[in-house]
């Protein structure tokens, strides 16, 4: 298990640099950065169904916006959460997301492959229906405008130090999703996702399975979304549109699905792209379609698959120089 | 590997970009600029720039004696987008005030981060009611120069009145601004002795009215709408082809010159109010039309029109100024100090920051304008409220008092 010991501290000495480097590069990127790292790790609760067990979920934004709503409605109407409360409201947005993905769970569960798709997006939708037309909780189209982010010790109201905390929460789920794909859990899931039926002939309950992953996943959007909510000090039903939950899909596919680490990546170059791009020139929707298109053509596998054709690569070329020789060679 | 390289080298890329957008020193006048430049109010953020760019293109690029530096971005018609703009707007590019945002949710999110950020917020179309009027005291960096949703919607209310109409029914689009419409409407409508008998809310965004025209109840005198986009050109029609001949009473967006041409005859006299036409038969508004049609090709809505005139009144603040910025405080009492003569007519700015501006009740007509050789459809002015505020005629303290417009409010009395 060496190279997974080196991957891990590869990753750890991105983040490292990652938290060096960006403070320091303007106070425009932090936001961007953080924006992005919060938004990663909603990218990854999907890759834990799509990469991990197989599971094709369009409706991830829901958990995203009851986590995002939760924190808006708490801090606005109840003024909690804007201090060491924040404590409690992130293992309740956390638990909120689960909640709600245990409900959704007993629906969806129950179907695979498109149906599985079609059925998650239909439950988002009624999430977003429920944040447009709730006007006395919601704010309806409005939505609803925080007034400023928690201070206790540690002022979150400052760009830098919040980008510190979502850096953390980042890596903190990161680490966690990777023990959990690791157990044997993990693996059992991996199994379901290439051929439930030999599963389910071993005698794994293969609906448990996906539905405590799908759970999980949930808890994870929903502390997405209570980062989120304070990153932009402001919650609509915009968050909870089916656009998020396809960006999620495409920033995990394009990162590559079942690495988790090809999902933050994925996300960073979709937001640098959208975000930042964007402020360059007009026609960045191109540029980012046009990557679409080139990684679903050339790597099925996201961009953590480059290493591995890379690799294939130079093993042929080596295998036909040596081959070459053995021909030249005069006998 | 590869892609964790990527990601370094982005950030490094990142880090480089913004040293090399590092603001020069000279007097300029930063000005930021967010509208959707892309995605479904692509069209209507375009007319929004331009009529802002007419401007700057007419008076050399210059405004009040300093040179313009004009930077836009698109929201997406997004509120996020609209926030991670004008902080980019802010922190990289540093400027002076932003101007813009099209819905009134982009208005609401990006209006605090003006308070945040100490950088002033020009409003130039979002028309959020409360946001100049029960939420004025969290935005001190705030003012608008277009309008209120209900604004012109309370004259439209007593106009329907005056002509001896008793009874409407409303359709508006199911959300924040059909509310504020409609709330204007039906208030103004029924303290004159109007009756709302019934309220129909579709969705926004649609497109088949099937389900909504059978209900309108036969009795009623007049039906009031609010249609957004694509449904302002499809209920019209469908009311027509249901064979309902009742006389329409919109919403100024709903017949603005930037659906209106693509409209047929059929929307031929509906009424309609709003604070611009462009067949507002003055000189003034004449040399704006023309100007801005050759330049684009189309004739300018009110989109193009409260940008241009923002454009006018930064240009005289700033002259009033010395030919400086002189901080959102002081910029802001300069601009409350102007009387604009712009295309729309004279507007200034109550002590909420909100406009004081003419409403025009205006009929969709056919006919040759300004030298025009076509027969076109017109927003002929038939009427003129001058003066109007956002309070109406019920005063601050008292309009204040009652809560924002909604669905439930004003409630529907008369509704059976």
């Amino acid at each position: 298990m060496a190279s997974q010991q080196r991957k891990i501290a590869i990753v750890t000495a991105i983040l490292a640099a990652f938290a060096y480097i960006v403070p320091y590069s303007g106070s425009f990127v932090v936001l961007l950065a953080t924006r992005a790292m919060t938004f990663a790790i909603l990218a990854m609760s999907v890759d834990l169904l799509l990469g991990y067990t197989g599971l094709s979920s369009m409706g991830q934004a829901a958990y995203f916006g009851v986590g995002a709503y939760l924190t808006a409605v708490l801090a606005t109407k109840f003024h909690v959460g804007l201090g060491w409360d924040f404590w409690l409201v992130v293992p309740l947005g956390i638990l909120v997301g689960a909640a709600l993905a245990a409900l959704f769970g007993l629906f969806a569960i129950r179907a695979g492959g498109v149906y599985f798709l079609m059925i998650t997006l239909a439950l988002g939708q009624c999430v977003w229906g429920l944040a447009y037309r709730w006007n006395s909780l919601t704010g309806g189209d409005n939505g609803i405008n925080m007034t400023g982010r928690p201070s206790f010790g540690l002022d979150l109201g400052n760009e830098v130090t919040f980008f510190y905390l979502v850096l953390a929460f980042l890596a903190g789920s990161m680490l966690m999703m990777y023990v959990l794909v690791r157990s044997p859990f993990g693996q059992s899931l991996a199994g379901i996702r290439e051929r439930e039926l030999r599963m389910q002939i071993l005698g794994y309950n293969t609906w448990l399975h996906k539905y405590i992953i799908f759970v999980i996943a949930g808890g994870f959007g929903g502390l997405a979304g209570v980062l989120w909510a304070h990153t932009n000090g402001h919650v609509s039903p915009e968050t909870v549109v089916l656009t998020t939950s396809v960006d999620s899909l495409l920033m995990v596919v394009l990162g590559g699905a079942g690495t988790l680490v090809g999902a933050t990546i994925g996300t960073g170059i979709v937001f640098g792209l959208r975000e930042y791009l964007s402020t360059l020139v007009p026609w960045w929707q191109y540029v980012l379609g046009a990557v679409y298109v080139l990684t679903i053509l050339y790597l099925p596998m996201g961009l953590m698959g480059i290493p591995s054709r890379l690799r294939q690569r130079f093993a042929s070329q080596g295998k036909k120089e040596g081959a070459k020789k053995l021909a030249t060679k005069p006998s | 590997m590869l892609g964790k390289l990527q990601k370094i080298l982005f950030a490094g890329c990142l880090g480089v970009g913004v040293a090399a957008a590092a603001p020069a020193g000279a007097e300029e006048l930063r000005i930021g600029y967010i509208a959707p430049v892309t995605g479904i109010f692509a069209q209507v953020g375009k007319d929004m720039v331009d009529g802002f760019q007419l401007y700057l293109a007419e008076h050399n690029n210059k405004l009040g004696g300093m040179d313009v530096k004009f930077i836009v971005e698109d929201d997406q018609g997004k509120p996020d987008a609209g926030v991670t703009k004008v902080k980019k707007l802010i922190l990289q590019d540093k400027v002076h005030m932003f101007i813009g945002g099209l819905l009134a949710s982009t208005g609401y999110a990006v209006a605090p981060v003006s308070t945040a950020e100490k950088t002033l917020y020009i409003s130039s179309v979002s028309s959020a009611d409360d946001l100049t009027q029960r939420q004025l005291g969290k935005y001190p960096y705030f003012l608008r120069t277009s309008w209120t949703s209900s604004q012109p919607h309370h004259a439209l209310g007593q106009w329907a009145c005056d002509q001896g109409y008793k009874k409407a029914v409303v359709i508006a689009a199911d959300y924040a601004f059909g509310y504020e419409t409609v709330g204007g409407f039906q208030k103004a409508f029924e303290d004159c002795g109007g009756k709302v008998i019934q309220k129909i809310w579709p969705p926004l965004g649609t497109k088949d009215f099937g389900p909504y025209i059978p209900t309108i109840k036969a009795d009623t005198d007049i039906i009031f709408t609010t249609m957004v986009g694509p449904m302002a050109l499809q209920f019209p029609k469908q009311l027509r082809a249901a064979g309902n001949s009742k006389p329409i009473l919109g919403s100024g967006v709903s017949y603005d010159e930037f659906v209106l041409p693509f409209m047929g005859n059929e929307v031929i006299g509906d009424v309609s109010a709003l604070h611009y036409s462009a067949a507002i038969d003055t000189p003034g508004n004449q040399t704006f039309v023309k100007a801005y049609r050759s330049k684009y090709g189309k004739v300018p809505g009110y989109y193009s029109e409260n940008n241009y005139s923002t454009a006018m009144w930064i240009d005289q603040a700033i002259q009033r100024a010395g030919g400086k910025y002189p901080g959102p405080e002081q910029f802001i009492k300069i601009m409350q100090s102007i009387k604009l003569d712009a295309p729309r007519g004279l507007v200034e700015l109550d002590e909420n920051r909100n406009p004081v501006e003419n409403v025009y009740i205006k009929k969709v007509e056919k006919k040759k304008m300004f030298g025009y050789d076509k027969d076109e459809l017109w927003n002929t002015v038939i009427k003129t409220y001058p003066h109007v505020s956002q309070f109406w005629t019920y005063g601050k303290e008292k309009f204040l008092a009652q809560p924002v417009y909604d669905r439930d409010f004003p409630p529907c009395k008369y509704c059976e």
